[in-house]
């Protein structure tokens, strides 16, 4: 079989259509200031997992703020702390914020206390992105495990805004049991409205449930992937990147079609504290999101 | 690059007529360890006699200048319901005299890092363009390893940089600043003697240089030996204390902490300088720690120092001061550790 080298055409980058501005390359800025944003709804999803509508209150700042699918914000209860947390909502929702946050820390446990009215502060969007623009014309494979399917919720909302740049589009999702499923009320919406196919599986399944059991790539059996023409997104624990990321290599999807989400604990977001080094870089500027290709090469990182 | 001279009486004069106006600090003597050698530290210089030109070397680095122990990154009002953030940059314009190129280079790394990368550090870039720097060459000490790094030459990052040569100072200039300084108190223009004197007492300083670490392969020996046995040697001796990074000129890693004060109106965001080694360095929330181990947190100091600033910036983060290896109870130091690393003859 011969190697075709794949060729990448500049001409359909973003910054294609819209008008330079020599003055942002690298300017100065108070990096340390909060947006102040309003919790809006305080939605409880399951024991651990809130979902937060969270709106930055100046109009200027809420407008000038854009993100891309797989950026992360830092969420500040000032006095508090400040945690990174994944954007869950749609990119082109320009009214709030939707943050999907598993009470575990300190940060999180007083936010799962506030209601909503609450002022919290955000600072972002940081990190990079799923390369959205890239997948057109291809179909999209989306897997999942567990509160994975936090940061996966964007690109999601990206497809079908953008639905027909796109052929199939498949979710894997994987959860331990069924009570920790997020999302199960937009399950009906994302088939049929979307278009989209989503299969589920559960390790541990109670008496109610009636869906494939096991692990997450057991799902692969009944999916089948052209490896051609596929472009993956993996997000989940790390032992599941290693498990689907060599699967979908073995199939021969090229290691820089598929992409993974990795999680560290950020200080900063801008490449200064160093606590999220991963490898030779950090996952704040180089991430979160890295084609797998990258996270082969950085040590230790899944 | 501009060159001038001054003579010895003169730069006592400059310094002291940049004492009566501004704060500066200088290598000072502030104790004897147990063999009785001298201790150094820069602090704040009261006169001119407390300055120690012929310093060896200070315990801490210069860095704390620019990157303090602890900052105070934002306040916060905080009212029944509501809060308002204030942020405020405080600024103390300084003179730093007696640097010595290694901890200059040092600052020019973490420009790099604050200054020239992607979300420029405004509490850092203030300190530093509020500070004057008066750099001064000496003769290396038995385990200065600079030279091995390409640290030991100061070509830019400060704005004055003064050469024994016996009755005065060779001074190259380096900003508008400090060649208005310079004129101001009698800089002179270099004679010819002058020059090669400059080339005489370089040599000489070349030819003192005893410590050598051989950091050509260290980048690609950071991958290939990452699983080396080296590291738990040296790495199980690691007490994880992070005596290492805090006296290190170019570490810069810190952490983030808010508190709120006893009567529930006011709270900080602060940072304090860290460590790659201290054991939470890389814990999640949950408790799940990506580096358990003290060989592994050792290691990823190396990394970061070897390979992965190098693949950044081009460059190695070490300068080669070796304060670490002074500052390490467990004695570990990093030409060893290096020593160890290229040596193809294992343990």
């Amino acid at each position: 079989m011969s190697l075709k080298i794949p060729f990448h055409d500049i001409n359909h980058e973003p910054y294609m259509s819209t008008h330079p501005d020599y003055n942002r390359k690298s300017a100065r800025m108070q990096t340390e200031r909060s947006f102040k944003a309003q919790i809006i709804a305080a939605i409880t999803l399951t024991e651990q997992e809130k979902l937060f509508h969270i709106r930055i209150c100046d109009p200027s700042e809420r407008e000038n703020f854009s993100f891309l699918p797989g950026q992360f914000v830092m969420l500040e209860l000032p006095g508090c702390g400040e945690v990174a947390i994944s954007i869950s909502g749609s990119s082109s929702n320009k009214e709030f914020l939707e943050l999907c946050v598993r009470r575990v820390g300190l940060v999180t446990g007083i936010l799962h206390r506030l209601e909503a009215g609450a002022f919290v502060g955000i600072r972002g969007p940081f990190g990079t992105h799923f390369p959205m623009q890239k997948m057109k014309g291809h179909n999209i494979l989306l897997i999942a495990g567990g509160l994975g399917i936090a940061p996966l919720r964007s690109p999601i909302y990206w497809a079908n805004e953008h639905r027909s740049d796109f052929e199939d589009i498949t979710i894997l999702y994987g959860a331990r049991d069924p009570g920790q499923i997020l999302f199960d009320y937009q399950f009906d919406e994302w088939r049929k409205i979307y278009d989209l196919e989503l299969l589920t599986i559960v390790e541990h399944p109670d008496d109610d449930w009636d869906g494939h059991v096991g692990m997450i790539t057991d799902l692969f059996d009944d999916v089948p992937v052209d490896p051609q023409n596929t472009y993956a997104i993996v997000c989940g624990p790390p032992v599941m990147f290693k498990f689907v990321c060599s699967y979908l290599s073995a199939l021969g999807l090229p290691r820089q079609r598929m992409f993974v989400s990795l999680e560290r604990r950020m200080h900063c977001g801008m490449g200064k504290c160093c606590r999220c080094n991963v490898g030779s870089t950090f996952t704040c500027l180089d991430g979160p999101v890295f084609d797998y290709w990258t996270v082969m090469n950085l040590q230790e990182a899944i | 690059m501009l060159y001038k001279t001054i003579s010895k009486d003169n730069f006592r004069k400059m310094i002291e007529g940049l004492m009566e106006s501004n704060e500066v600090m200088g290598p000072r003597w502030r104790d004897r360890d147990a063999e009785g050698n001298k201790i150094y530290r820069f602090l704040k210089l009261n006169n001119f006699d407390e300055l120690e030109s012929d310093y060896t070397r200070t315990y801490n680095s210069p860095k704390n200048f620019f990157l303090p122990f602890k900052e105070n990154l934002a306040t916060y009002k905080l009212g029944d319901s509501d809060w308002e953030q204030d942020i405020h940059y405080t600024i103390h314009p300084r003179v730093i005299v007696g640097m010595r190129a290694c901890d200059i280079n040092a600052l020019r790394k973490l420009d790099e890092v604050m200054i020239k990368s992607t979300f420029p550090n405004p509490y850092y870039a203030a300190r530093r363009e509020n500070t004057i720097i008066i750099g001064l060459d000496h003769e290396p000490l038995e385990d200065c390893f600079c030279r091995s790094m390409g640290a030991d030459v100061a070509l830019r990052g400060f704005d004055l940089f003064l050469t024994d040569l016996g009755d005065k100072y060779f001074v190259a200039i380096d900003s508008d600043t400090g060649y208005m300084i310079l004129n101001q108190y009698g800089g002179q223009e270099v004679t010819e003697e002058d020059q090669n004197k400059f080339k005489c007492v370089k040599k000489e300083i070349k030819s003192k240089f005893t410590t050598q670490v051989d950091v050509t392969i260290v980048p690609e020996l950071m991958d290939l030996e990452f699983e080396s046995e080296v590291w738990e040697k040296w790495g199980d001796k690691c007490l994880s204390c992070g005596s290492c990074a805090m006296v290190c000129p170019t570490c810069y890693c810190y952490g983030t902490e808010e508190e709120v004060d006893l009567t529930f109106t006011h709270a900080t965001k602060s940072r304090c300088l860290y460590s790659c080694n201290l054991l939470d360095f890389a814990m999640v929330a949950g408790g799940h720690n990506f580096r358990p181990d003290s060989h592994v947190r050792l290691k990823y100091r190396y990394y970061h120092q070897f390979r992965g600033f190098v693949e950044a910036f081009n460059q190695s983060l070490c300068v080669g001061c070796n304060r670490c290896g002074v500052a390490c109870l467990a004695g570990i130091n990093p030409k060893d550790v290096i020593d160890d690393l290229i040596a193809t003859e294992k343990l």
